[in-house]
């Protein structure tokens, strides 16, 4: 079955918990604004990172390490281009260049590195292959996720938060009725006098963040401080009415008599 | 004449409307608009702005009423009304629209603060191709292994029945367990 979203709704903690409890084999795509991911599980376990505009293979992973030097990065290059990641993570291995624990922890690192920028992601789509692993010419690790998803837990209940208290982006803003405040004493970045500028009962919030290109998690940053400094408010843009409820007791205080009834219930729904 | 209600609620287009309207024996009082977000239209034309009402008759002194809420979260101050006196509820989550799931939970979240009634978490579309599976959705739910998520098609008269029991039998063990 399907397995696939968009990041606006799942976070890839979410996600990382997931696969981490369904213990699921495969790979997971993340297409972000500018870049893809492919990260590779095994039982629900990290085996595998890339970012698809990146050099990930061994070489470049240790060169970037600073576990090889320049000369010995180019003359693998050059002269070792077409060997495979495990042969060539044995070569250095067997040269006593590096330990096996050595190139598995750098691995572990690069991997765990991607999956820390992904957390930065809040937009984009994703997918998940169910037994699609990396090609058998590239190192796997087997990684737990729990501590990756603390980390990532951190990030989401900031986002969570933020969403508690800006639930919708449909709102809008005004500023305070406070005639102490003046906007010019007050000390905003460059991002948040952005914002400020585009504060009006008839911008939704959403409108202010696509005219100022931020994504979700910018703008409530930053409503969300000005909010706390005291200097704007959140709005509706259009009231509402209430009507009255028809129906509002449970009719009866009598135990058995409230059993009676809910028995009767599901006599009648059976016989619908 | 005695008379009792249960809930149905759930993100926009969830299939709260549908659910009501393949049980209930008169037709579903629906105050139903025209959708005027184009994101929204796009999923559906029409949307529920105030609250479905359906009935079934039970006996001549006991009538069940089912409540729809709205689903669009601007309508949400309708929701504390709609939970007064109920008996439970079902929340309604489309299995095939991920994009809902969070709100779904939130959704459930604050019914049960609401009033700590039993309820049953409808996972629906299950007949559609994308729909995800059930097991999946009670993960990304959050949904402890006590509560009853199910399989439904609120299209399916059978389907909606279930969930409906299944409800029920929630309302009377929790009756049961509170005597002991």
């Amino acid at each position: 079955m399907a397995l696939s979203g968009n990041l606006r709704d799942f976070t890839i903690t979410q996600l990382l918990n997931l696969i981490n409890l369904a213990s699921k084999t495969g790979t997971l795509t993340v297409e972000g604004p500018s870049e893809t991911a492919e990260v590779a599980f095994r039982d629900g376990k990290l085996a595998y990172a890339q970012i698809d505009q990146e050099d990930g293979r061994l070489a470049s992973v240790l060169y970037k390490a600073k576990k090889i030097s320049s000369g010995q990065y180019k003359s693998i290059q050059q002269g070792a281009a077409h060997i495979s990641d495990k042969e060539l993570g044995l070569l250095l291995i067997n040269a006593g260049y590096l330990s096996q624990e050595d190139i598995l922890t750098n691995l572990q690192q690069h991997f765990t590195g991607i999956i820390q920028r992904l957390f930065t992601w809040v937009e984009g789509f994703f997918h998940f292959e169910n037994d699609l692993l990396p090609p058998d010419n590239r190192i796997s690790v087997r990684l737990d996720l729990e501590n990756l998803i603390i980390e990532g837990s951190r990030q989401m209940r900031e986002w969570e938060q933020l969403q508690d208290e800006i639930p919708s982006l449909d709102m809008a803003l005004k500023f305070t009725d406070r005639p102490g405040a003046n906007l010019r004493n007050v000390n905003l970045s460059v991002e948040e006098w952005r914002v400020v500028s585009y504060i009006n009962p008839r911008n939704t919030i959403r409108q202010v963040a696509s005219a100022t290109k931020m994504n979700d998690l910018e703008i409530r940053r930053i409503v969300y401080g000005l909010l706390q400094a005291g200097l704007i408010e959140i709005t509706r843009l259009e009231g509402a009415s209430t009507s009255t409820p028809m129906v509002r007791v449970f009719p009866t205080e009598d135990k058995e008599e409230q059993k009676s009834l809910v028995n009767r219930l599901i006599d009648r729904i059976r016989s619908l | 004449m005695q008379t009792v209600k249960m809930v149905v609620t759930g993100p926009f287009s969830a299939g709260k409307t549908e659910f009501i309207r393949s049980v209930s024996e008169i037709d579903v009082v629906s105050t139903e608009r025209k959708v005027t977000s184009a994101s929204e239209r796009s999923i559906k034309e029409a949307t529920t702005v105030a609250m479905d009402f359906g009935r079934i008759t039970v006996d001549e002194d006991l009538v069940l009423y089912l409540f729809g809420t709205p689903g669009q979260r601007r309508f949400d101050f309708m929701w504390e009304i709609l939970s007064e006196g109920m008996l439970g509820f079902v929340v309604m989550v489309d299995s095939t629209r991920p994009e809902t799931f969070r709100e779904a939970r939130s959704i459930l979240e604050t019914f049960h603060a609401y009033a700590p009634t039993p309820y049953v978490v409808a996972a629906n579309k299950q007949d559609i191709k994308d729909a995800w599976d059930i097991d999946d959705m009670r993960h990304v739910l959050r949904l402890d292994s006590k509560v009853k998520l199910k399989s439904c098609i609120a299209t399916n008269r059978d389907s909606v029945k279930a969930i409906l029991l299944e409800l029920l039998y929630s309302i009377l063990s929790e009756m049961e367990n509170g005597e002991k």
